[in-house]
């Protein structure tokens, strides 16, 4: 009897993620997809937003998160890739144990902690040495690329990891280096985990927030270089909630459905790359 | 003639490059932490602890802040906790694969990949006005507890797993029902695992922005009761880099937030790796 109601309760609260979810969902959508529908896709999908008159084109924050989150997988693939080949097949045990929690460190730091090194470090760097407000999409697709390592390195890391000992002890048997062992076999193994990895870090990367608000300079315009402001999704988001009303604060909850419906694609894609092994 | 480089150079080229793209991450790490901490610890004091924060924060110290993080965060970890925990036991006690462990499972993966500003948008529209909390403790605490979730779920799932299957079998032996199996020997023996889990979530909640400053709002008074708008450590320290107000100031509050989220960290690592060690 007691066992009965404890597994009814376990089960209730066991919803309690997807729930969210279903909430989450709901309520932003709710919030914005009338206003898509009132104003017409047209208009949603323009370049031109003043949705204080009637303007809601989100097209050029559009362009923009993904030019961020561009340059942000230029950056993290190859060191994240690098970190994670490095601890699963080229270090010793100690070495792994001292290197994945610092690594892992990076995901810890609050995003608005990268902004500021970005506003007192980088922003300054690039302005001098590139030209250019140095609050740009390069400061941006860097700082990002640095975010999301630790998601691309752990994922790879536990990629790697899973792919059986007996491929590595085939291949030295057969007289092949480690590199080779990894370029031919490992890579290709734990090819799935390691897409895995990169799409969760892309849907980090389009989801950040603080970080690029302090760092990209936010100018509403299609960016035309690397050193040009960018205005992201999420940037717009979290610089005009604070003050919207009406159909303006139904256009940030349009653009906020936009947005989760990209980031909840991304996941559904990397959970199922993962699930199919 | 072509000039072919040998295998086994190759492979002192390509560790060498690995090698260093590695240590150049970690020095990244180093730099951004030892870069804060050079400007801000000579900033700290106790009196910048303990005093009431003045003059938009040009002055004074961050005791609401203080306040603010630590009461949203213990308000977020007592509701996340229990579902997370409980969320975790029937995954791994009560299910065996098939779709609900399949639902359930998805939710959780999704929830945690949900950026925090989806996570301000809801709060700040489902807690604040709908059930009209309004920008308070209770609305920064519960949309916390809804993004740390997945964290408890899974390191919970994992502690859980952990625990040998002889354990349930010996309880069960001596006549213990499920519900006293889990309760007096799956959850005490992974407790430190659990812990974990609870300790990275505060940590997550600690470091958190776009979910807090729409839901607990940016009031810099000491809060009162839960209804009280409250401005968390993160959020006063975004105030103060983005609208230039004191970098001084703003350096020592990047301070406490890295000081705390290393500890945080450290004490999750340890916890795990005795954990693990004891039972792996």
């Amino acid at each position: 009897m007691k066992d009965k109601i404890a597994e009814k309760l376990l089960l209730f609260i066991a919803f309690s993620a997807i729930l969210s979810l279903l909430l989450i969902t709901f309520f932003i959508f709710q919030q914005g997809i009338p206003l898509i529908f009132k104003v017409g896709l047209s208009n949603f999908f323009s370049t031109h937003w003043a949705p204080t008159r009637g303007n809601f084109g989100i097209l050029s924050m559009i362009i923009g998160s993904l030019m961020v989150t561009a340059g942000a997988l230029v950056v993290g693939i190859p060191f994240g890739l690098a970190c994670a080949i490095f601890l699963a097949e080229f270090s010793s045990p100690p070495i792994q144990k001292t290197l994945k929690p610092i690594i892992e460190l990076l995901a810890g730091i609050p995003s608005v902690v990268y902004g500021f090194i970005g506003i007192v470090i980088l922003v300054p760097f690039i302005r001098e040495h590139f030209g250019g407000p140095g609050f740009s999409v390069l400061a941006a697709s860097i700082i990002l690329g640095i975010m999301i390592l630790p998601t691309i390195v752990s994922i790879s890391y536990d990629a790697l990891l899973a792919v059986p000992n007996t491929y590595r002890e085939g291949s030295y048997a057969v007289g092949a280096t480690k590199w080779q062992t990894v370029v031919m076999l490992l890579l290709p193994a734990a090819r799935s985990g390691i897409v895995a990895g990169i799409i969760l870090g892309m849907g980090r990367a389009i989801g950040e927030t603080m970080a690029v608000i302090m760092i990209a300079g936010n100018a509403l315009k299609i960016p035309h270089s690397m050193l040009d402001s960018v205005r992201t999704l999420t940037s717009t988001l979290a610089l005009e909630l604070g003050y919207a009303t009406g159909d303006h604060r139904a256009a940030l909850f349009a653009c906020g459905s936009f947005l989760f419906l990209i980031i909840i694609l991304l996941n559904i894609i990397a959970i199922k790359i993962t699930g199919r092994k | 003639m072509t000039f072919r480089i040998g295998p086994r150079t190759n492979q002192i080229i390509a560790y060498s490059i690995l090698l260093l793209m590695t240590l150049i991450t970690v020095v990244v790490l180093f730099f951004i932490i030892g870069y804060v901490f050079k400007n801000g610890i000579g900033q700290l004091s106790l009196e910048f602890l303990t005093d009431k924060t003045r003059d938009m924060g040009k002055e004074g110290g961050i005791l609401p802040s203080i306040l603010g993080t630590f009461f949203v965060t213990i308000f977020a970890i007592i509701i996340a906790t229990p579902l997370g925990v409980g969320s975790a036991v029937y995954l791994v006690e009560y299910t065996k694969g098939g779709l609900i462990h399949r639902i359930i499972s998805f939710g959780a993966d999704c929830l945690a990949g949900v950026p925090s500003i989806i996570f301000g948008l809801f709060g700040f529209i489902f807690f604040v006005i709908k059930l009209n909390l309004g920008w308070s403790i209770i609305s920064g605490g519960l949309t916390l507890a809804v993004m740390i979730i997945p964290t408890i779920i899974r390191t919970t799932e994992e502690a859980i797993k952990a625990v040998p299957h002889s354990f349930r079998e010996i309880s069960y032996s001596l006549g213990g029902g499920k519900l006293d199996t889990i309760l007096k020997v799956v959850l005490p023996t992974s407790l430190p695992g659990i812990l974990t889990g609870v300790i990275l979530g505060i940590g997550r909640a600690v470091g958190e922005t776009a979910a807090v400053i729409f839901t607990a709002g940016s009031s810099l008074g000491i809060p009162t009761s839960a209804f009280s708008s409250t401005r968390t450590l993160a959020v006063h320290f975004y105030i103060l880099a983005r609208e230039g107000i004191s970098m001084p100031k703003a350096y020592a509050t990047a301070t406490v937030l890295i000081i705390i989220i290393l500890l945080v960290n450290f004490i999750a690592y340890r916890l795990m790796h005795r954990f693990m060690a004891k039972y792996y």
